[in-house]
């Protein structure tokens, strides 16, 4: 794995983005959006609810862990759209760069990107709302360390399938947190949901952050095992992921499709 | 891994009995040529012949089903990366990304291919194929002619000692034609690469070509000088040739036998 070859992949991207006004905005704007109309709802519930209870760090926290999730996942996938937009593949895969370098390139332009909507997110939610993150204290660290595991693979997941379906399966890849959503209890404590997708929960990985997240907030301890349960599977969905990308690169290449990439020929 | 230094091939491409099958279908059919250093080689034939099956086999973006093919004496299969370092390829239909400029572009693959002094040698291409005013100018909004010089520039930045072309100037018109195939020519000549080339332009294949391989069904019908080949097959021209390499290819293969 050569060091330059992941560098030019994330430049691709870097000049990408630098140069164009639509790339930019969708790094902050819909965060931003998030922040804002979470942030007057919990200020609204705070002065309905006579129980003075502060909604402000379970509902705006989860909205922002949630929005860094799907950051992350955008990040990887957004990076590999470019290059099924522009019809990339056949320029980038006939050079020397190998299918890993070309990943973790994708990668690390998620990092990148995901990181400036954190940044302008916690400024949003600590600087308008309040939101105060030394509760979560250094939980925050291992909290969005399981959040970014998770993205990183989902989106190298996403990426597989669209290179296995081709360009149309796209649409495919948007609503993937809005259907992992309601299991991972982003909200609400999952023993609210019923036992049969309180299972598919547990197999989540955000599930733990959510709820060792409200745990806190209510003043309880988060859970060390939970955790590292959550760390664990994340890291095996990322294994998980990066070989089921590499077998269907090595499946593209095998048909001929990674050559004739297109709507036409894959679909 | 370490490796050790090895002495230079005595061939840039070297192809043995290459097949690719997609099911019962057989797009080629146990080919095996060489390329030399400083030798321009023609690889033509009708639509379907598989032409660029073969390249894209050499380029490593196809799986081959059998055979072998090397890159300066390393081996593609084993060595992916080390093979395609030394090699280019510019493509008619696989323009430089268009959302990029000219010289982010070859900055980019001018990274991924390793290229020492890389901003020395970005300003040498782009002033080989006259690229300085489109140097900041985003790739999708050039002409045709000038995605094709800037697809060159990109094939030639890191020296290749294979260069590959399927149909350079498709789309050009006959005099940044002639400029094209005279930069090709100069880069066969000026250092140690070979080429592979694919057209469908006779005129442009006798002109440049040292060597000419007819492709047709998968197989190697032909092989030669293209300004001899035609009359040893009681043709007038490479053309005519074609043509009937293209409509009969049984009765070439009974000429060739007889």
């Amino acid at each position: 794995m050569k060091c330059r070859r992941i560098f030019a992949v994330v430049l691709r991207q870097f000049y990408l983005i630098r140069g164009s006004f639509s790339r930019v905005v969708p790094l902050f704007a819909w965060v931003t959006i998030d922040v804002v109309l979470w942030g007057f709802i919990t200020k609204y519930l705070n002065s309905v609810t006579a129980s003075g209870f502060n909604f402000v760090p379970v509902l705006l926290g989860a909205v922002l862990f949630w929005d860094f999730f799907i950051r992350v996942m955008q990040g990887v996938t957004m990076a590999f759209f470019e290059d099924v937009w522009s019809r990339n593949f056949l320029n980038f895969f006939a050079t020397p760069l190998s299918v890993s370098e070309y990943v973790g390139g994708l990668v690390l332009s998620s990092i990148a990107t995901s990181s400036i909507g954190l940044l302008v997110m916690l400024i949003m939610a600590v600087i308008v709302f309040g939101l105060s993150f030394f509760g979560f204290g250094l939980l925050l660290v291992p909290f969005l360390f399981v959040l970014f595991l998770f993205g990183i693979a989902l989106g190298i997941l996403a990426s597989a399938m669209v290179l296995r379906l081709g360009p149309s399966a796209e649409w495919f890849v948007w609503p993937i947190p809005a259907l992992i959503s309601p299991f991972a209890g982003v909200f609400y404590p999952l023993s609210t949901l019923p036992h049969w997708m309180q299972y598919i929960s547990s197999l989540l990985p955000p599930a733990y952050v959510f709820e060792n997240m409200r745990a806190i907030v209510l003043g309880k301890a988060a859970s060390g095992s939970d955790l590292l349960v959550a760390v664990c599977l994340a890291a095996l969905y990322i294994l998980i992921s990066g070989r089921l990308f590499v077998r269907t690169y090595r499946h593209a290449v095998r048909t001929g499709l990674l050559a004739r990439y297109s709507a036409e020929s894959v679909s | 891994m370490k490796f050790t230094s090895r002495p230079p091939a005595a061939k840039v491409l070297s192809v043995r009995d290459l097949r690719k099958h997609y099911g019962d279908l057989v797009a080629v059919d146990g080919i095996s040529f060489e390329v030399s250093p400083r030798e321009i080689v023609g690889l033509l034939g009708p639509n379907g012949a598989g032409k660029t099956t073969t390249l894209d086999m050499i380029l490593g973006v196809l799986e081959l089903t059998s055979g072998e093919i090397s890159v300066e004496g390393i081996d593609i299969g084993m060595h992916r990366s080390r093979a395609l370092e030394r090699t280019n390829f510019a493509a008619v239909y696989t323009p430089l990304p268009g959302n990029l400029t000219v010289y982010q572009n070859l900055k980019v693959f001018g990274l991924i291919y390793g290229v020492k002094d890389l901003s020395r040698r970005i300003e040498d291409v782009i002033k080989q194929f006259e690229l300085e005013a489109f140097r900041d100018v985003k790739c999708g909004v050039l002409s045709s002619g000038e995605q094709t010089r800037a697809g060159l520039a990109k094939a030639m930045i890191n020296r290749p000692d294979l260069l590959l072309l399927d149909e350079p100037t498709a789309s050009l018109d006959p005099a940044i034609a002639v400029d094209i195939r005279a930069k090709i020519r100069e880069f066969a000549l000026s250092g140690s690469g070979g080429v592979l080339w694919t057209s469908h332009n006779m005129y442009e294949v006798e002109d440049i070509c040292d060597r000419v391989l007819f492709l047709s069904h998968g197989k190697i019908l032909l092989e030669g000088d293209p300004k001899t080949l035609p009359s040893e097959y009681g043709k007038e021209n490479l053309e005519e040739l074609f043509i009937q390499v293209a409509r009969e290819p049984l009765t070439i293969r009974e000429i060739g036998t007889s």
